[in-house]
């Protein structure tokens, strides 16, 4: 007779993914970690919308003749192309997801202060982006993103009207979510985590939700004003009813100037975690770079008239504007000398979210340098307008923003999912990202510096501008693997990566301290702080041990 | 709440509540009223009025005692004079105006 020996099942350790099961259990969520996935779904939905129109556009590009769309199918795609991917995957991209999953965890709390509003802030953005997806089926919008009066205003025969209420509510969501970090970092931070020993992500959101709360009502009183100036005639920007079109152009400057730095800012904030990681040291100058963040944050707001230099604002009041510009390279450039003085003499690891970080560093310092010849007032004239312009917007925007948004993917997925990717394809991937990139958008500077104008769909006049051109599409193709790789191998780790221990890279924080994946109020004992932020020199190097844990 | 309730008695919403009504009121008589160049002062001051008003007793801000609402208050405020200063330097130093 044989004994049956019974054999101990591990028991799965309960987490926020595990608690409990059902589309409801999801949808109706005040989970801030739930929440940040449900965001993560919908940028990354959102992210491929935009793609694909900016696929078609340099497809378009690929030859000198107008030859693949018409020339107002070519004014939707890149009008449509900047709208989704602004409004509906930059914004939100880092604060709505990285910000949402991690704030409350890096400072030590159960949840964000609102978590109801939490939630109304991610139905407000499906919302706004339902409004935006029926916008472009029923034939789209071609007003660029910047929508500028008198063309938004009287001349365009698009579906302008839909497009702006979707942007205003999905303004609303970003409003929330900036009100609810704001919140939730003054009132909930654990016993012992004083302002000076926050991590500088936190310090970033913060700064970033400034501008959400105080800069994102102006546009969406400014899509109001056009609205009623369309709809009703009244006379705010017409000036045969009284109203002045550039006041459209400062109203609008106002919020969107600022909203690059709702982009960049937490981007800054993941690459400091990264590189005090990776680097295995203390942030050099923690102070400077926390309140850098804050002077980006307040500084964005003086410089907004270096978009409208030509158009005819007064000159005088142009020099002023030319002078904040240089003024708010000072913050920017603090953070980028302290991020390689910190590199400085650390033990350096080539892990695929430092790779990132360091592709932010170069492609954010050059498109930060091409934004002061932006900011020159004689420059300016020669190259506004042009590819130039483009280049520099997406040398900030993708190099920066987005490299930053995968370099935090990378770094937090072990947390977020429990399971570690596979860390060769990680790194291939940020090579690609990195190549593809530079290959898209550094031929359109020359282009731009040569004359060649954006927003034109043909080009057959002026054809020794084609080699650029093919460039830089190629770049896109290249650009576009290395944007599925990550995604190709998330979802795969998701099923078949190893376990991932509670902190992998052995890194400093709070959210490290407690299990991979969380559980649903993010700690079973309320933690003490009694230490200063990046205390690397008290921790080993990072180990990517995969100690299976109990799940 | 309990604070709120005794130092905002409901008689205080409804006397706000009515000077908002003759705000309005006073707002439509002015725009009947040709002030030449004060057209636009007149109604924005009537605004400001409102507006201070609905912040002070609606949203609370009177009574308020927590920093937090106090540095809200001011930074939107300077935010606000951002706004109105920076976009001024243009329509003031238009030479061809």
């Amino acid at each position: 007779m044989s004994m049956e020996i019974a054999i101990p099942k591990p028991v799965e350790r309960e987490n926020y993914l595990n608690k409990e099961y059902g589309v409801w259990s999801w949808l109706l969520t005040t989970d801030h970690k739930r929440i940040a996935l449900l965001y993560l779904i919908s940028i990354t939905f959102f992210f491929f919308i935009g793609g694909f129109f900016a696929l078609l556009i340099r497809l378009e590009l690929l030859t000198p003749a107008g030859d693949l769309v018409q020339a107002d199918t070519y004014n939707k795609l890149f009008t449509q192309h900047g709208m989704v991917m602004i409004f509906f995957f930059l914004i939100p991209s880092i604060p709505a997801v990285l910000g949402n999953f991690l704030v409350p965890m890096m400072i030590g709390a159960k949840d964000l202060a609102f978590p109801r509003i939490n939630l109304l802030s991610w139905y407000l953005y499906i919302i706004g982006g339902v409004m935006m997806l029926h916008c472009m089926l029923i034939g789209g919008v071609d007003t660029g993103w910047t929508f500028y009066a008198p063309f938004s205003t009287n001349f365009t025969n698009s579906n302008f009207i839909e497009a702006g209420l979707a942007i205003f509510v999905a303004g609303f969501s970003s409003i929330l979510t900036g009100l609810n970090f704001v919140v939730t970092i003054h009132r909930m931070r654990a016993p012992g985590l004083t302002w000076s020993r926050l991590p500088l992500f936190i310090w970033a959101h913060y700064a970033t939700s400034i501008i959400q709360l105080l800069g994102t009502p102006v546009i969406a009183v400014t899509i109001v004003l056009v609205a009623a100036e369309r709809g009703l005639h009244l006379g705010i920007f017409d000036p045969k009813l009284g109203g002045d079109p550039l006041l459209f152009q400062h109203l609008f400057w106002f919020y969107s100037h600022p909203a690059v730095y709702i982009m960049i800012l937490p981007a800054m904030g993941v690459v400091t975690e990264i590189i005090a990681c990776f680097s295995r040291k203390r942030i050099f100058g923690y102070s400077f770079v926390a309140f850098s963040s804050i002077a980006i944050a307040v500084f964005g707001f003086l410089v907004w008239a270096h978009h409208m230099f030509v158009a005819g604002m007064s000159v005088y009041a142009a020099l002023v504007f030319s002078f904040l510009s240089y003024a708010v390279a000072l913050p920017s450039a603090i953070k980028v000398f302290n991020w390689t003085a910190t590199l400085y003499k650390g033990s350096i690891h080539y892990d695929a979210p430092m790779l990132y970080a360091f592709g932010f560093l170069g492609l954010f310092t050059i498109g930060g340098l091409t934004g002061l010849f932006l900011a020159a007032l004689g420059i300016d004239v020669h190259v506004t307008d042009t590819y130039f312009v483009v280049a520099h917007f997406h040398y900030i925007m993708v190099g920066g923003a987005v490299m930053g948004y995968l370099g935090g993917m990378h770094f937090w997925w072990p947390k977020i999912s429990g399971r570690l990717y596979p860390e060769g394809w990680a790194r291939l991937a940020a090579l690609i990202v990195f190549i593809g990139f530079n290959l898209t958008f550094f031929p359109q500077f020359l282009l731009g510096y040569l004359g060649m104008p954006r927003r034109y769909y043909d080009y057959s006049h002026m054809p020794e501008f084609q080699v650029l051109n093919v460039l830089s599409t190629a770049g896109a193709t290249v650009l576009g693997v290395g944007y599925l790789l990550p995604m190709v191998y998330f979802l795969w780790s998701m099923r078949y990566g190893k376990p991932a221990s509670d902190n992998p890279w052995n890194a400093a924080g709070l959210e490290w301290k407690t299990a991979s994946p969380p559980p649903t109020f993010n700690f079973d004992e309320e933690p003490i702080v009694t230490w200063e932020a990046y205390n690397y020199e008290e921790l080993d190097a990072p180990h990517k041990q995969e100690v299976p844990v109990a799940r | 709440m309990s604070e709120h309730s005794s130092s905002s008695p409901l008689k205080m919403y409804f006397a706000v509540f009515f000077a908002l009504l003759a705000g309005t009121g006073l707002t439509v008589f002015a725009a009947t009223l040709d002030l030449g160049p004060f057209n636009a002062p007149v109604a924005l001051t009537i605004a400001t009025v409102k507006a201070t008003l609905v912040a002070l007793f609606f949203m609370h801000v009177w009574h308020a005692s927590e920093k937090l609402t106090k540095l809200v208050v001011i930074g939107a405020l300077f935010f606000l004079l951002l706004l109105l200063g920076l976009t001024m330097t243009d329509y003031a130093t238009r030479p061809w105006s």
